[in-house]
């Protein structure tokens, strides 16, 4: 069953259109990976899918309630979480209070400090340190660690890789999939291709703010996707591309 | 909100359209009209015209300060009571009275320096509540000095040998040459490069930083010209009221004033602080009595136009009609004849 | 012997000035800004307490705790009606609007009440004018003794409740990072003016202790927001018990100032007010890139 339809959104900052007419679907289960070149809109469109920015207009339903009104964090409690761009961590407070107070108390479930810090180990022993005194990596597994604490319907994963040792990454991939195996819906940005075909079953592809490309990771040409990454099959506009 | 320009169109830098040079020579010759005014009319009229110059040099100067160096000042007042209290001073050395009243506002101005050296390190909030104790501080120091009059206040005594009309006159000439000074100085800033980089700076400060502009040195320079502007008007008030003690000239009601006349005429535009000093001085002329009620309502009026409308009455006007009365700006125009397009727009 | 007496004095002063400052301090961590109508709020709560005993005659504490729900709903309404609009504009548009504020509420409490000078030093009972001789140089007030406790019971309730409490995580995260609380379910307006009641309603606390120490009268508030300012200054902008500290520094440094002439008190605050700034040059260098993310965030995301 559908659990995500998102219809025409247009996302603007001021004058900028970052979103333009966007438009798919999630089922339930699913992993979604949304991917494109720096400035495509990615970020935008993940943010607004969580309710931390208003699209100018189109629609989000979640299991079938618009919720294009809603405020992030009610949105929260409907099931969605985002983990997002560059972590967002709290960092005057300790790693502990980070997920501490991430728990939503109508959310109980399969997912509670206890849990999360089995998928995420490292994090055991630096319970008490600052959050900001954590390294990337670390940084990044509290991020998701908190963002499970809701346990989301829908997570929504915005660059986990960013600014993050391949070594990290693959670290913080392999905890991830133990997420996914779960059954949780997960619809992630992630500016490595390979990564993103490896992980996703489905790819949308954004170029410009709009949908370019968009199909099973399985049966997709990986020269198809570079290209639509690129922009480089598009109708010649003036010339050369870029 | 501006017109699309088509791709290939040859473009024009313009700085003076037909109506702000219109508008700039009608300035130049109001100045000069408002200069025959004691001889024409009636002293009452001209002591009321100082007052309302008086409020146009604060306003400007405190426009100056926030609207294009982001430096949100509650304490403008410590000006205003050093040039007063300056003229006092030089008054009781034996100066000419309206020498000793230029020679005040030099020194407020200078004063202004030393000051800036550790405020314009503060930030927002530090900054402006930072000036107000300035204010308190320098006025408690003046409570000390009883040839200053100490806490009862003192009078301008030394402008008992002019003839009142006379001396009404020459306040008033005074001001109106204070005025022209201090909008001139300003205006000519802003034409230059100057204007320019304030914009970038009051947009985003570290852009512009990295871009090489000396912020620092710029914020100085607005904030040392407010000195000197808010110590000349601070000389006016007491050659115009003859009386003044620490309370009232010392007194945060002053940038109250200040306040409501730059939002309410517009914040960061160079007409605005003009219209509302004009707003301000017509509504003290019906409300004469003042009282709380007409405060109240400054006050009310002040904080809905800073939420509500933040660019003021004259800011709002301009955005609508694209109006620009005084050439401060640059317009970017479309020439009228098309050169051969070449393609598509992208 | 007399200079302990007037550190004494000042200690007992500046807890005074730290209750007064401490709903000042949590406005400032939670939302980065300054309530520059704090001080009004603060004799506001006074005036409210005053009219309570002056119709039914009860003593000004108990007085008092009728008078704190109506601060809480205060802040409550001051936040949501005012300054969670001007929060999205920038950084000079709190200032702006409660400046505006500010000169609103002592004009009202003016035409409400007389310009007269009012006290609730008689309401109070015998802890206003209770006092022990230790020596005879030193004095030790029954009110200094309580103030000094309420300080310290306020500070530690709300260090407890920001700590200890879920609604106090809640607050904290949002004064870390508002955009990233409300992605962990946290509604960052509601903790705003919850944020604000709190600060109301102990402002409210040092508005009675003004009324009982002193006088007040509807103008008073503005220099109480000097000292106020002052003490979070020189305690530490950002930091809860630095309040604290620097409202006892602030006191001390007047009673002491008072020493060397009479009227010297206030300013001996304000030069130690200005050496802080300028050895630290503002506090808030750190948190003001930050908040400038924040700031632009907020706008972008509210549009």
């Amino acid at each position: 069953m559908t659990l995500l339809r998102v219809e025409q959104i247009d996302s603007r900052y001021g004058l900028l259109q970052a979103v333009r007419g966007v438009s798919f679907e999630v089922t339930q289960g699913e992993t979604v990976a949304l991917i494109g070149a720096n400035g495509a809109g990615k970020t935008t469109l993940l943010r607004t899918i969580a309710g931390a920015h208003r699209p100018h207009s189109g629609r989000i339903l979640f299991d079938g309630a618009d919720v294009t009104r809603l405020p992030a964090h009610r949105r929260v409690s409907m099931g969605i979480a985002l983990v997002p761009e560059g972590r967002r961590l709290f960092p005057g407070l300790t790693v502990e209070e980070n997920l501490r107070g991430a728990v939503v108390p109508k959310r109980r479930g399969r997912w509670n400090v206890q849990a999360v810090l089995e998928v995420f180990p490292l994090l055991q022993p630096r319970l008490r340190l600052l959050a900001a005194n954590l390294s990337g990596g670390e940084q990044q597994a509290v991020a998701i660690a908190r963002a499970l604490l809701s346990n989301p319907r829908l997570l929504l994963l915005d660059e986990v890789s960013l600014g993050l040792a391949p070594v990290v990454v693959n670290a913080v991939y392999e905890s991830l999939q133990k997420v996914i195996g779960e059954g949780t819906t997960v619809l992630l940005v992630e500016q490595d291709l390979t990564r993103a075909l490896t992980v996703a079953g489905r790819v949308i592809c954004l170029l410009e703010g709009r949908v370019v490309l968009e199909g099973e990771s399985r049966s997709l040409d990986r020269d198809r996707v570079v290209g639509a990454y690129f922009g480089l099959r598009r109708p010649a506009v003036g010339g050369a591309p870029a | 909100m501006s017109e699309q320009l088509a791709v290939g169109a040859p473009l024009k830098v313009q700085r003076w359209t037909p109506l702000s040079r219109n508008f700039s020579i009608g300035v130049g010759v109001l100045a000069v009209a408002l200069a025959f005014v004691p001889i024409v009319l009636d002293s009452n009229i001209v002591q009321d015209l100082t007052n309302l110059l008086i409020l146009v040099i604060l306003a400007v100067m405190w426009n100056a300060l926030a609207g294009y160096g982001g430096l949100l000042s509650v304490g403008q007042q410590a000006f205003i009571g050093i040039g007063a209290y300056a003229t006092i001073y030089f008054a009781q050395l034996g100066v000419a009275p309206y020498a000793a009243m230029v020679l005040a506002m030099l020194v407020a101005g200078a004063i202004s320096v030393p000051i800036s050296l550790f405020a314009l390190r503060l930030r927002a909030a530090q900054f402006a509540i930072g000036m107000w104790v300035i204010a308190e501080a320098i006025s408690i120091l003046v409570r000390f000095d009883h040839a200053l009059g100490a806490g009862t206040g003192i009078s301008l005594i030394q402008m008992n040998q002019y003839d009142p009309s006379y001396r009404q006159a020459y306040t008033y000439w005074l001001a109106l040459a204070f005025t022209v000074v201090f909008l001139g100085v300003l205006f000519f800033l802003l034409r230059t490069p100057f204007g320019a980089s304030l914009q970038a700076i009051r947009d985003d400060e570290d852009a512009a930083t990295s871009l090489g502009v000396r912020v620092a040195s710029r914020k100085r320079l607005l904030f040392v010209l407010a000195g000197f502007g808010c110590g000349a008007a601070g000389v006016l008030i007491v050659a115009n009221t003859l009386f003044i003690d620490p309370s009232s000239i010392f007194s945060v009601q002053w940038s109250a004033y200040m306040i409501f006349m730059v939002l309410v005429g517009g914040l960061g535009t160079f007409e605005g602080p003009i219209l509302g000093a004009i707003l301000l001085f017509a509504i003290q002329t019906i409300f004469t009595q003042g009282g709380p009620w007409y405060l109240v309502g400054l006050g009310a009026t002040a904080a809905l136009f800073a939420l509500a409308l933040p660019r003021g009455l004259w800011g709002t006007i301009e955005e609508r009609l694209g109006l620009q009365l005084l050439p401060v700006g640059y317009r970017v125009v479309a020439s009228k004849t098309p050169t051969k397009t070449e393609g598509e727009t992208a | 012997m007399t200079l302990v007496n007037a550190v004494v004095q000042g200690i007992f002063l500046g807890g005074y000035y730290a209750v007064l400052a401490c709903g000042l301090s949590i406005m400032f961590g939670v939302m980065r800004t300054i309530n520059l109508a704090h001080g009004d709020v603060a004799v506001l709560g006074a005036y409210i307490t005053f009219v309570i005993v002056d119709r039914t005659g009860a003593s000004a504490f108990v007085a008092f705790l009728v008078a704190v729900p109506v601060m809480l709903v205060l802040g409550y309404v001051l936040q949501l009606a005012i300054l969670e609009r001007s929060l999205r504009s920038g950084i000079l548009t709190p200032l702006l609007a409660t400046f505006g504020l500010s000169i609103v509420i002592q004009n009202l409490l003016l035409i409400t009440f007389s310009p007269d000078v009012r006290s609730l030093g008689g309401s109070a009972g015998a802890v206003t004018t209770a006092g022990w001789h230790v020596t005879s140089d030193l004095t030790v007030s029954a009110l200094g003794i309580l103030v000094l406790v309420v300080a310290a019971a306020v500070f530690g309730a709300v260090h407890l409740f920001l700590t200890r409490t879920r609604a106090g995580w809640a607050l904290r995260a949002t004064a870390e990072d508002a955009d990233a609380a409300e992605l962990v379910g946290i509604d960052s307006r509601a903790m705003h003016a919850r944020a604000t009641a709190i600060a109301v309603a102990i402002a409210g606390i040092g508005g009675l202790f003004l009324a009982i120490r002193s006088v007040f009268d509807p103008v008073s508030g503005p220099i109480q927001l000097i000292f106020a300012f002052e003490a979070v200054v020189i305690g530490g902008m950002g930091s809860l018990w630095g309040t604290l500290v620097g409202g006892i520094a602030l006191g001390v440094a007047q009673t002491l100032g008072a020493q060397i002439h009479p009227q010297y008190a206030a300013l001996a605050g304000h030069v130690l007010f200005l050496v802080v700034l300028i050895v630290r040059y503002g506090g808030g260098r750190v948190s003001l890139p930050r908040l400038r993310g924040v700031v632009a965030l907020g706008r972008a995301s509210r549009q």
